[in-house]
């Protein structure tokens, strides 16, 4: 071990009740001033790991380790007593979520200045001057007016900074960051992983923990991939990202979609050689001649969904009115997927309920094939519904609590009222509902189980074939792969892709997420405040943006180097 | 009694689901004088063979014996076949009230939750006002327009559950209206009666069963209250709250007369919420 080294850590297991441990022998060290970002999928023991190091495994963990050393002593079973007074001084801890790690009813600045007051002798006034300081040095503008409100007043990127402020109250010589900035928007995102850079470049060591190559590879000086309670590869960021010498890692790093052209699988078959083949070559002799994209434009260049001058606008628990949606205005062409990118409050989400005419346009008209949509009467409308789908970011939500897959699907497939049980096990459903499953890549032994019982990935592969099942024309899908790792979301993506191949889909894609956007994207709507500022061809909008926010939100998108 | 079914179906049917059935001592319990009052009110001749009128002047007030297990009253009827007799009143009333309650309260409740402002908001401001009177004061209102007996008592019963039932079930309705599922029923081509009738009556309905569970034995208690006052059922009926009001007369010499009537409105109202927070822990957990 070196003299420098911050954090020592030596075969570290962590197991939970009589089950087989979930950290099989973890070891890495991480020296002053240095970053190293273990990164794994959810499930690889990746958070486990990290809170081993706090002593915040949980009450009915069992932590061994051959060496557990912080700044050179032994934390091994160290009682709560003993962890309380190294936690905050030792170790700072940043989490995700934000919103629930600060009190809710506390203003930020009591917060702060809580493990100022347990672990320092400052006075009152001191310890105000201090809570000033590290607001203003994690970049929260006017902190004496930030450091009155509570948690709720802030917006995520600022409780962010907030909860990195009392992590480094005491400058402790290690940080974690468990997943800093997952829940953030693009730009904010950008902002906080520069403040993390900030503090690691004033000597403290960093351990950042995430499931996002892209996000760590901006700041991290080493990665760590971990998988299955191991870690299977350290190395440099530049090697591993550039060099990926393990499977596994090959798979994440090719899961990472800013800068894959359209069409370029993301999820490696594990049989995939590791340069990914382009699919539209490997299904060029398929039996269907679908549409590389030249042929589209020339072929079909028909508008199937057209947004004219769509408003929308919510009431404000004063009475007064707020935009929500202002003058917005595209079309998507038939076998086109048409990207909606923007930040959270700017629209996007209105905007696929004004196209799904699920809340009353006040101004505009939404278009379907040329004819009237969102103006004519639910009656009328309902008839055409089968012709768009949606596919929702909460998939959970979206079923019913009640059903299980197969009753979702059977739903969906027909209309026939009353659904009996008869029906539902008959051959000719079982077929169809088998064909549906196979088409997302699920088996049919899901049928039976209840969207809760699935994971994140299953469930949303169960919203799409829902979403498919009426044969539509046209999906909109509202931040399709939000809530999933990045190695599942280039499942999705890849499955998205495949079938808007085979069923000639036209897609409506809104993200957060640039990256996604500009892989699945052919033409781009970039949004803010209820605002279309900037649309295009994907390909113009993304080389070469003529709107500040487009380039600004472009110069914040995670990308690996190289 | 069709509510009483579906009760121990549900209790079957949660057993089956899966999860390994641990049952408590308290639920143990709850579940064979459950199945014992069952017994006693859809076939009381066999538990106790006698007739709760029969009348044997010589044997009146025995105190409790091997004859006669919880003794016999002024005129020497047994207490015990009365008891059980009478548990087919009890259950009947507290049943009859909730499903009353229920009903109604489905019936305002979904109105308000489902047909706009103006209706709800009419609706809450009636509920309001019946929510002004304690529950009881109602019944007794009702009784006084109606005349009393067994009838009118379980109606007035249901009547005055039924605004704690609306409520809930507004709010609940109210939830479920604007979750996410009914959104996507809508896009994929639902009518609104569709709707309602496959995701939000089952979605809203199904935490409401666990409620009733335990609002029978809430009517009980009441329907006895009221009998004991002598407005519902009326002495010699073998009710254990007209059995109640009869023993009191002589409840410094024959305190089995009143105990034993009192302990099964104890016993009933126990077991039926004990079994309503099982089924509650269970479906919670399904």
């Amino acid at each position: 071990m070196s003299a420098a080294a911050v954090l020592s850590v030596r075969a570290l297991r962590v197991g939970f009740g009589a089950s087989a441990p979930v950290v099989r022998g973890v070891s890495f060290e991480l020296a002053a001033g240095e970053c190293l970002a273990i990164v794994g999928e959810s499930g690889s023991g990746k958070s486990v790991t990290a809170r081993s190091l706090l002593g915040l495994a949980g009450a009915n963990a069992r932590v061994e380790a051959d060496r557990l050393e912080l700044g050179g002593q032994s934390v091994l079973g160290l009682t709560d007593r003993a962890w309380r007074v190294r936690r905050g001084k030792d170790v700072g801890l940043v989490l995700q979520d934000a919103l629930v790690s600060l009190d809710p009813l506390r203003p930020i600045g009591r917060e702060i200045a809580d493990s100022l007051r347990l672990h320092t002798t400052l006075g009152a006034a001191a310890r105000a001057r201090r809570v000033l300081e590290l607001l203003d040095a994690v970049g929260l503008s006017n902190p004496e007016l930030q450091v009155q409100k509570r948690s709720g007043q802030l917006s995520g990127g600022e409780r962010q900074r907030a909860l990195i402020a009392a992590a480094i109250a005491l400058n402790p010589p290690l940080l974690i960051a468990d997943e800093p900035t997952t829940a953030l928007d693009v730009t904010v995102q950008a902002q906080i992983l520069a403040l993390l850079e900030q503090i690691k470049l004033s000597g403290t060591a960093v351990l950042l923990v995430s499931h996002d190559l892209a996000v760590v590879s901006r700041i991290a000086d080493r990665v760590a991939v971990m998988h299955d309670g191991l870690l299977i590869e350290t190395g440099r960021t530049e090697r591993v990202l550039v060099a990926p010498q393990h499977e596994q890692t090959r798979r994440m790093v090719a899961a990472v979609p800013a800068d894959k052209p359209r069409g370029t699988r993301l999820s490696l078959a594990a049989s995939m050689p590791l340069a990914p083949a382009p699919i539209v070559s490997a299904r060029a002799d398929s039996t269907r001649p679908t549409a590389s994209k030249p042929d589209a434009a020339v072929v079909r260049e028909t508008v199937v969904l057209e947004a004219i001058g769509l408003s929308h606008s919510f009431r404000r628990p004063d009475g007064s009115r707020q935009l929500a949606v202002d003058d917005v205005s595209f079309s998507l062409l038939r076998g086109h997927t048409l990207g909606i990118v923007g930040e959270s409050g700017s629209g996007k989400t209105t905007t696929a309920r004004l196209l799904l005419a699920l809340l009353p346009l006040e101004q505009g008209d939404v278009q379907l094939f040329g004819q009237a949509w969102s103006s004519v009467s639910e009656k009328r409308r309902r008839r055409r519904r089968a012709s768009v789908g949606a596919i929702y970011q909460d998939s959970l939500g979206s079923f019913d609590p009640r059903w299980s897959v197969g009753e979702i699907l059977t739903d969906a497939l027909g209309r026939a009222l009353p659904q009996t049980r008869s029906a539902r096990r008959s051959p000719e459903n079982l077929a169809r509902l088998t064909t549906l499953l196979d088409e997302v890549g699920l088996a049919a032994t899901v049928l039976p189980r209840r969207p809760l019982e699935l994971s994140g990935g299953q469930r949303q592969r169960v919203g799409i074939a829902r979403a498919l099942a009426g044969r539509p024309d046209i999906l909109i899908c509202d931040e399709p792969v939000s809530s999933l790792d990045v190695s599942v979301q280039a499942q999705v993506l890849d499955l998205l892709d495949d079938v808007q191949r085979e069923r000639e889909l036209s897609l409506i894609f809104i993200s957060h997420d640039l990256g996604v956007v500009q892989h699945v994207s052919d033409e781009v709507v970039v949004m803010r405040s209820g605002r279309v500022v900037e649309s295009g061809s994907a390909a113009r909008v993304f080389t070469a943006p003529e709107h500040a926010y487009s380039a600004q939100l472009l110069a914040a998108v995670p990308r690996l180097p190289g | 009694m069709s509510d009483l079914a579906q009760q121990a179906e549900l209790t079957t049917r949660s057993g089956q689901s899966g999860q390994p059935l641990r049952l408590g001592v308290a639920e143990g319990m709850a579940g064979v004088l459950g199945l014992f009052l069952l017994i006693s009110a859809v076939a009381p001749q066999f538990l106790a063979p006698g007739d709760p009128l029969g009348i044997d002047p010589l044997a009146a007030f025995a105190p409790p014996s091997f004859a006669h297990g919880f003794g016999t009253d002024e005129s020497g009827r047994d207490i015990y076949t009365r008891v059980v007799h009478g548990t087919q009143y009890s259950l009947v009333i507290g049943v009859a009230a909730t499903a009353i309650g229920l009903g109604l309260g489905i019936v305002l409740g979904t109105l308000a939750g489902m047909l706009g402002r103006v209706v709800d908001f009419t609706v809450n401001r009636f509920l309001e006002v019946l929510f002004a009177f304690p529950g009881l004061l109602l019944a007794l209102l009702f009784i006084l327009v109606f005349g009393p007996g067994v009838a009118t008592a379980t109606i007035a019963v249901g009547l005055s559950t039924a605004p704690g039932y609306a409520r809930i079930i507004r709010g609940q309705l109210i939830a479920v209206r604007g979750a996410a599922f009914v959104e996507a029923a809508t896009v994929l081509g639902r009518t609104r009666w569709q709707i309602l009738l496959r995701h939000i009556l089952p979605n809203t309905l199904a935490p409401l069963f666990v409620l009733a569970t335990l609002g029978v034995g809430q009517a009980i208690v009441w329907a006895a209250t009221l009998s004991y006052l002598g407005l519902g059922a009326e002495p010699p009926t073998a009710e254990w709250g007209a059995m109640l009001s009869a023993g009191r007369t002589y409840i410094t010499s024959a305190w089995w007369m009143s105990f034993f009537p009192g302990l099964f409105i104890v016993l009933t109202a126990v077991t039926a919420t004990v079994l309503g927070r099982s089924i509650d822990r269970r479906m919670r957990h399904a």
